[in-house]
């Protein structure tokens, strides 16, 4: 499963990153960047938590 | 015994997402939404942000509706109550009333918010507004479309994000503070004072100390009379002075309410089925030991859905605990909180609030990490976040802080 980033909607609140942080970083621009592009094993709670907890909704999971 | 009948009082985030973790959680049972104000559930963060940022002539700014009727309605099945204050709680009968009608439940979210304080007496005058509701963004954001002189009234994060949107639209702006130490309660007085510097770098007169005796005006406002003896012209005046859980419908209830409905680790009001969110919960918070009320956008829907799991399936509710977190954008800087701002020391690790554009400062209390606020940190705020999770302790965090000023300093 793919995570896909909304460039236009994400402004880098961060909260993806506190509930997935092998997934999601915010870098020193303030940008997020994804650490991985695909939902790693044993983690696809914690990134529909960050799905979820997107202030901007601008992640989502794709099914491959 | 299974829940066959959700109602959630309230219409907001936290309403919002009560409904739809109950439906993505499988719950197939009726479920009711019921909301004060005649809208679809909307996003308040925009409303004092973007929302408020000039557009060209006939265009509007991008709408902050949730979800269309259709998806609420049709696609999850929730029966809209719009409109509609709910005015009493019977949790014997488990019955909520409303105005002339009532509702059955025997699951309840009670999500009814927080109401923006007015300043006594100038509620009936023209273009003075608080800034809480969709309505009052429309008001505001007109007002400064026709080049509204403007005084805030608060320098809290709502005041400042407006006075920020004024500026922006190059707009005169003076922001009043009755406190000499703004934003003490929320971030601590030295960094509300570090935070406060954004508005003397960006050209609003900002005054501290001083009260507002009078807001006055024949129809519409004219000016603001301050405890100094001075007035300040004014065509809109924003009050931005806090706001109070929405309970008084809730009194008499057997519900305890004390600044919120008081609630138990796993949101619960302490009656059969009842649970709470959002503003107007004040629940124990385990990971701080202590209760707490927050009007934070992350806490209010991250406790929707567990008060909403935790009031179908009471058998196997599960507790809430979080680090708080906030942000406010001011002009082109944002303010990120994380944790609690009550501390024995506050020690600033990056930067000099009043020259730096980036400054990053750690609460202390006892030997742990407890809080952390960045002004242009994005970079490390979640990161901090995860320490204060980890109750991580001071040392471990200065050492944390340290090794980050060592990779900023090499990559400069």
């Amino acid at each position: 499963m793919k995570i896909i980033v909304d460039r236009c909607k994400c402004t880098g609140l961060g909260i993806c990153e506190s509930l997935a942080p092998d997934v999601f970083e915010v870098d020193d621009n303030g940008d997020l960047e994804l650490k991985s592009e695909l939902v790693p094993d044993g983690q696809l709670t914690d990134v529909q938590d960050a799905v979820a907890g997107c202030p901007t909704e601008a992640l989502r999971i794709e099914e491959d | 015994m299974a829940r066959k009948n959700l109602v959630v009082v309230g219409a907001s985030l936290a309403g919002l997402r009560a409904v739809e973790a109950a439906r993505n959680s499988g719950f197939d049972g009726s479920i009711t939404l019921v909301g004060a104000e005649e809208h679809l559930p909307y996003d308040r963060p925009p409303l004092s942000k973007a929302y408020l940022d000039w557009n060209e002539p006939g265009a509007e700014p991008e709408s902050t509706t949730f979800r269309t009727e259709s998806a609420l309605r049709e696609d999850m099945n929730v029966r809209l109550v719009l409109g509609r204050k709910a005015t009493g709680l019977d949790i014997e009968r488990k019955r909520v009333l409303l105005d002339g009608t009532s509702l059955d439940y025997d699951a309840l979210v009670l999500a009814t918010g927080a109401r923006a304080r007015t300043f006594p007496g100038s509620e009936r005058l023209r273009g003075v507004h608080t800034l809480r509701t969709l309505d009052d963004a429309v008001a505001v954001r007109s007002a400064l479309d026709e080049g509204a002189r403007t005084v805030v009234i608060g320098a809290g994060f709502i005041g400042s994000e407006v006075a920020a949107g004024a500026r922006k639209r190059g707009l005169d702006v003076t922001v009043v503070e009755a406190s000499p130490t703004p934003l003490a309660r929320a971030v601590g007085s030295a960094m509300g004072s570090a935070c406060v510097a954004l508005h003397h770098r960006n050209g609003t007169d900002l005054r501290c100390g001083v009260g507002v005796d009078a807001i006055e005006g024949e129809r519409g406002v004219e000016r603001v009379g301050l405890s100094d003896g001075t007035a300040i012209p004014a065509d809109l005046v924003v009050v931005g002075i806090g706001a109070d859980p929405c309970t008084e419908w809730l009194e008499g209830s057997g519900l305890r309410l004390d600044d919120g409905v008081l609630c138990d680790q796993h949101l619960s009001a302490g009656a059969d089925g009842v649970f709470a969110a959002g503003d107007v919960v004040r629940w124990h918070n385990a990971l701080f030991d202590r209760p707490m009320r927050l009007e934070h956008w992350t806490s209010a829907a991250e406790q929707g859905a567990v008060a909403a799991r935790n009031a179908i399936e009471p058998g196997s509710a599960k507790a809430y605990q979080t680090v708080p977190y906030f942000w406010s954008d001011w002009y082109d800087s944002r303010i990120q909180f994380v944790g609690v701002p009550d501390a024995d020391e506050v020690r600033i690790v990056e930067g000099d609030p009043v020259r730096d554009e980036r400054v990053v400062a750690l609460y202390r209390r006892g030997d742990r990490l407890v809080g952390v606020l960045t002004i242009n940190g994005q970079n490390v705020i979640m990161k901090y976040r995860a320490l204060i999770m980890k109750r991580t302790c001071w040392d471990d965090a200065n050492t944390f802080a340290e090794s980050r000023a060592r990779v900023r300093a090499q990559s400069r």
